[in-house]
């Protein structure tokens, strides 16, 4: 049956949707528009009508739910099985998945069994035609996904396509596409899928699952400051924990900063990093490599503090102040709070 | 037991070190420029499988497919302690994505025949994409575990290992034979062994450039140089359909240099009165405040 849809794979942790997979649906609710056609939720595992509201809400018109208790937790061989069902069945011509760890331990698989295409780590998708010469002829596609991606350590932006199969698949990092606002209003159609995993499959045990509390939330709040190796020192990254503190904000870093040891990954912005949009991204003492712009190029206002007037960061930054970031961070706070009063 | 152990490694361009000759002038990029390296979490995959045949006794057979001169990886395998490598390379492989790397792979598997455990790096750096491993064990029907930072305990049926999640960490044990791709939180690779070093500097596949005389490369002389295995398409049996461009869904639309959008930018004076006015703007904005 070839639904022709639109779908998201939606992961559920610990009893909740991934902030990922409302992301995805919003796309999917574009692209699926775009094409003229349905905008489908793949949903996996225990209790899954406690679901259905907010998927509907986020932009699902169909739910297809595989409700069975061996689904509980992930698990490779079980869920490729089910997914792989569901898309034979009904036949999307897109599905999208979060690029978490789970997501691209799932997709490839999927991706192998139904010898389709996968593209990694999308940073946007749009719909568009193409066209291609073999042996002199032009042969032209309509409505083909393209999936875009920085590739080569970030230094190019590549635009795949898999024309010839279905369907194109994609994973999509999280914070990188903005959850579209939801609409109470909104219901759609489930179909309750009739799942069938035999015994077999069921080989990986989870003995412990120990859960590390990240030190920070980048997509947590709407200012984030961070330092880079202009900052110098562990010690006098203070001075950027200082200025995030008095603004209401969070602390970020680049990868050098994390790697010289100033501040711990769980901080670090780009693309090895998180992708962050927040209204306000303050850079300093970063000289703005494209890896760490790809985590935050899209922030609603940019201000750069860098010494050297021909860093790049100030090509993308909105306010640029060329001096050394010790002199201007503590004139920021000081003039901050004077003002805000 | 002994262990036989596969392991997966790729030579990839060194992409911390790219500099501006490494792209052509229309945005594409000249892989002839780059340095190439042993792609770095295969290294961790590496010595993953050395720690194993440390511990319990193993057999390792590294396998890479690639250009004639990604025996490089194999020869620096050879120094590090793998017992057997094998090259596969074929123009029909040229320009595979990832699911004909995983085709061609998995039959190159198949034809090494046993193993318990393969492992590979979790990502290769210079497409990044994490997914030859999962794809490569579905095509061979086995089980897998991604982002392995600890091997904790082996047995002759299972293994107990520790994943990397988006959480923190899940302990999980699953059944032999099973696929694990590594990350480099997992060990600090071991420096290759000087011994070994000289026993296969010259280790040569019979596809590279050489100066020997092939008489010579198959004769019974003790001295001459160690041959890494080498397979083609035919010795894999492998369908051309299914090889390298032509069994690659994915392709390359555009590629683009990055552009950096210059948005409205504006110089703030780096003085009280720039400063102030700054602030002034954020806060009547509403942007801080
Ligand atoms: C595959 C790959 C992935 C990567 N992923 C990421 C990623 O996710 N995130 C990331 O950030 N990087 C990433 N990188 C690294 C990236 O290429 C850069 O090396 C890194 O971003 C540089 O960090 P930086 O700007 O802090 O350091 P530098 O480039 O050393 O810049 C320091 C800047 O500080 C300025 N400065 C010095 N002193 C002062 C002062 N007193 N006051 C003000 N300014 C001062 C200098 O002028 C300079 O511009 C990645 C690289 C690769 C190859
Ligand atoms: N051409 C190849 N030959 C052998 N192993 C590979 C090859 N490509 C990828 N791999 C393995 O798969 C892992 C993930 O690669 P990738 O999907 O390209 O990020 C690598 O770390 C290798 O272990």
């Amino acid at each position: 049956m070839n639904s022709n849809e639109v779908w998201t794979y939606i992961e559920i942790h610990n009893g909740k949707i991934a902030d990922v997979s409302l992301e995805l649906l919003g796309k999917a609710q574009d692209l699926a528009k775009k094409l003229s056609v349905k905008c489908g939720a793949i949903l996996l595992g225990e209790n899954l009508n406690t679901y259905y509201e907010m998927l509907f809400q986020y932009g699902a018109d169909i739910i297809y739910s595989a409700e069975d208790s061996i689904l509980k937790k992930y698990a490779p061989l079980p869920y490729t099985k089910t997914v792989c069902e569901i898309i034979e069945k009904y036949e999307p011509q897109i599905v999208l998945y979060g690029a978490t760890v789970n997501g691209r331990d799932l997709a490839p698989r999927i991706a192998s069994k139904l010898k389709v295409g996968l593209t990694a780590d999308c940073t946007e998708l749009q719909i568009g035609d193409y066209e291609k010469k073999q042996k002199g002829k032009v042969k032209k596609y309509k409505n083909i996904l393209y999936q875009i991606r920085p590739a080569f350590g970030g230094n190019i932006i590549a635009t795949i396509v898999s024309p010839n199969h279905r369907p194109q698949m994609a994973t999509v990092r999280p914070g990188v596409m903005k959850i579209n606002k939801h609409d109470k209003s909104n219901s759609g159609k489930v179909i309750n899928i009739k799942t069938d995993i035999p015994q077999e499959l069921l080989i990986t045990e989870i003995i412990e699952i120990i859960k590390k509390e990240k030190t920070v939330d980048l997509n947590s709040s709407s200012i984030i400051v961070s330092g880079g190796m202009g900052v110098g020192s562990k010690e006098n990254f203070q001075l950027i924990h200082k200025l995030a503190k008095t603004l209401g904000g969070v602390v970020g870093a680049s990868r050098a900063a994390v790697d010289a040891g100033f501040i711990n990954s769980d901080h670090q912005v780009g693309q090895t990093g998180t992708t962050v949009q927040p209204k306000l991204y303050i850079a300093a003492g970063i000289s703005g490599q494209i890896q760490h712009i790809a985590g935050m190029s899209n922030s609603n206002r940019i201000i750069a503090i860098n010494t050297d007037k021909d860093a790049p960061i100030f090509q993308i930054a909105n306010y640029g102040i060329v001096g050394d970031l010790n002199e201007v961070i503590p004139k920021l706070i000081e003039t901050f709070k004077k003002l805000k009063k | 037991m002994i262990y036989n152990i596969i392991v997966l490694v790729k030579q990839v361009p060194d992409t911390k070190n790219i500099t501006v000759d490494a792209m052509k002038p229309d945005g594409t990029v000249n892989r002839a420029a780059l340095p190439t390296i042993f792609n770095p979490e295969d290294l961790n995959a590496l010595e993953e499988a050395l720690k194993i045949k440390d511990e319990y006794g193993a057999k390792i057979t590294v396998l890479t497919m690639g250009p004639p001169n990604a025996a490089d990886v194999l020869r620096q395998s050879l120094f590090l302690g793998a017992d057997d490598v094998i090259l596969l390379s074929d123009r029909k492989f040229a320009a595979a994505d990832t699911l004909a790397t995983s085709y061609a792979l998995s039959l190159a598997i198949k034809k090494i025949g046993k193993f318990d455990l393969i492992i590979g790096g979790r990502q290769a750096i210079d497409g990044d994409t994490a997914q030859v491993g999962p794809q490569t064990a579905e095509k061979l029907k086995i089980n897998q575990v991604t982002c392995v930072d600890d091997i904790v305990k082996l047995t002759n049926d299972n293994i107990t290992v520790s994943r990397t999640t988006d959480h923190g960490f899940e302990t999980l044990k699953a059944k032999l034979p099973i696929l694990l791709t590594i990350t480099s939180e997992a060990n600090i690779p071991r420096p290759p062994s000087v011994k070994k070093t000289l026993t296969y500097k010259n280790a040569i596949s019979l596809i590279e450039k050489h100066d020997y005389d092939e008489k010579y490369l198959h004769s019974n002389d003790i001295n001459k140089p160690f041959i890494i295995t080498t397979w083609n398409h035919e010795d894999i049996n492998a369908k051309i359909d299914q090889c390298g461009l032509s069994g690659s869904p994915t392709q390359v639309k555009q590629i683009k240099n990055i552009v950096l959008e210059v948005g409205e930018s504006k110089e703030i004076e780096n003085s009280d009165i720039g400063i102030k006015s700054l602030i002034s703007e954020l806060l009547s904005e509403h942007i801080i405040g």
